[in-house]
């Protein structure tokens, strides 16, 4: 079972509801913004704690409240890509790239390096990078901390057009080459219906 | 312009004055400024209020209260002779405390600006990198914190070398021990025809001031580092 998920979670007067049992290996959440799709994620990443429910990823039990587990972010191996990349602006490329680096990443170094076509890059600071550049990083740099899965928060929306089809192929060929559980969030249906396995719409 | 042994006595204290204040200061201003900009508790407000009180009571009124705490008889000041053998009466160590008492708001204000500006999404995503709060803090919190840490040590260090109503209250004006720059200035203001010492002795502390200044300034450009140049 890649995800199964059951949480019951209360923000203002809204409530966020979501039942997932697949083994799919990119599940995408599909909604129109604002129907509360980034706290699922932040949810599953340990950066929300839900009212209720029970979390597993990859068979590992990162919350439970019944049984009173709630796994910290740092101990979740939840590999985050957001919505606008989130680069640590203090760090070069290369530091950005590394911050997470221990455990054993499903691609050594200068394989991430290759195949996100980033290699050019590593002396630069985040803040002289393109859109599309900054997220080929966020990516590298989620994917050598060593995640169990995935989670991407609309990746491709801050992105202009010509550099989406750029980073949908890198997409592509991670949920091929990695064998990863992914959790994807998108309001936008052609997306969604390119890249998922299993849609959930919310 | 050539100094006397006396005003190099003079320049000396002041700075190891201000310099021991700010050091002091530091921590306790980053762990305030902290607490204010992050924490949620009931009488946070009073801290607040508590923190502020140096920059708006009369120095006068701190140097007073000062007195009262920690003079012989005060319940800090007594206990320090009691336990420690240490009193700050008529000593430097007082001008240093008093110092940075009154650098305290300065430093707070600066340091806990630059956290509140902190973008709290990095070191979300950082804690989903495997990072524990403590790495969290020291590898993205403080060197975002960092130009407001630098601005606060000036601020607080160019309080402390001016400072002058809260020290001569509290610790009064002992040549050699607590007569700083402004005390020394305010002494030969007193005497008739010192006006050459006073010139020099202002002379003196505008240019160290100065000093701190473009010291702070160049401090603060290395710190910013190359983030904000264009590589290419």
């Amino acid at each position: 079972m890649s995800f199964d998920i059951d949480l019951d979670h209360r923000i203002g007067d809204r409530r966020i509801m979501l039942q997932c049992r697949s083994d799919a290996g990119l599940v995408a959440l599909y909604a129109p913004s604002g129907a509360g799709k980034t706290s699922i994620l932040n949810m599953v990443a340990g950066i929300i704690t839900p009212d209720q429910g029970r979390i597993a990823v990859a068979g590992e039990t990162l919350f439970d409240s019944e049984a009173g587990i709630d796994l910290p972010p740092e101990r979740r191996r939840a590999g985050y890509i957001f919505q606008d990349g989130r680069l640590f602006p203090h760090m070069r490329v290369r530091a950005n790239l590394l911050y997470g680096h221990h455990g054993e990443p499903p691609m050594p170094f200068e394989s991430v390096l290759g195949f996100l076509g980033i290699g050019h890059l590593l002396d630069r600071w985040p803040a002289t990078l393109s859109g599309g550049e900054a997220q080929r990083v966020a990516i590298g740099r989620a994917l050598l901390s060593g995640p169990n899965f995935l989670l991407m928060d609309e990746p491709l929306s801050s992105l202009d057009p010509s550099r989406r089809e750029d980073i949908l192929s890198v997409i592509e060929r991670m949920k091929h080459d990695l064998a990863m559980p992914i959790l994807y969030v998108s309001h936008d249906r052609a997306e969604v219906e390119r890249l998922a396995d299993r849609i959930i719409p919310l | 312009m050539i100094l006397s042994s006396e005003e190099w006595g003079i320049v000396l204290l002041s700075l190891r004055v201000s310099l021991v204040a700010v050091g002091l200061m530091l921590p306790v201003a980053f762990a305030l400024a902290w607490l204010l900009a992050r924490a949620r508790f009931p009488g946070k407000l009073l801290i607040d209020a508590l923190v502020h009180l140096p920059l708006v009571v009369p120095p006068v009124v701190t140097g007073w209260l000062l007195l009262l705490l920690f003079g012989a008889n005060g319940p800090i000041g007594g206990l320090l002779e009691r336990t420690l053998g240490i009193s700050l009466m008529f000593r430097w160590t007082g001008a240093a405390l008093a110092a940075a008492i009154m650098a305290m708001p300065l430093m707070v204000r600066a340091m806990r600006l630059s956290i509140e500006g902190i973008d709290h999404r990095l070191e979300l995503a950082a804690r989903t990198l495997g990072a524990g709060r403590w790495r969290v803090f020291l590898t993205i919190s403080l060197p975002l914190a960092l130009p407001g840490l630098l601005a606060g040590l000036v601020l607080g260090f160019a309080r402390s070398i001016g400072e002058f109503g809260a020290t001569i209250t509290f610790v009064s004006d002992v040549p050699g021990e607590t007569r700083t720059l402004p005390i020394a200035i305010y002494s030969a203001l007193q005497m008739p025809g010192a006006e050459t010492a006073v010139t020099r002795l202002a002379i003196l502390s505008v240019i160290l001031s100065l000093a701190a200044l473009v010291a702070s300034e160049m401090l603060a450009r290395r710190a910013a580092g190359g983030r904000t140049n264009h590589v290419l």
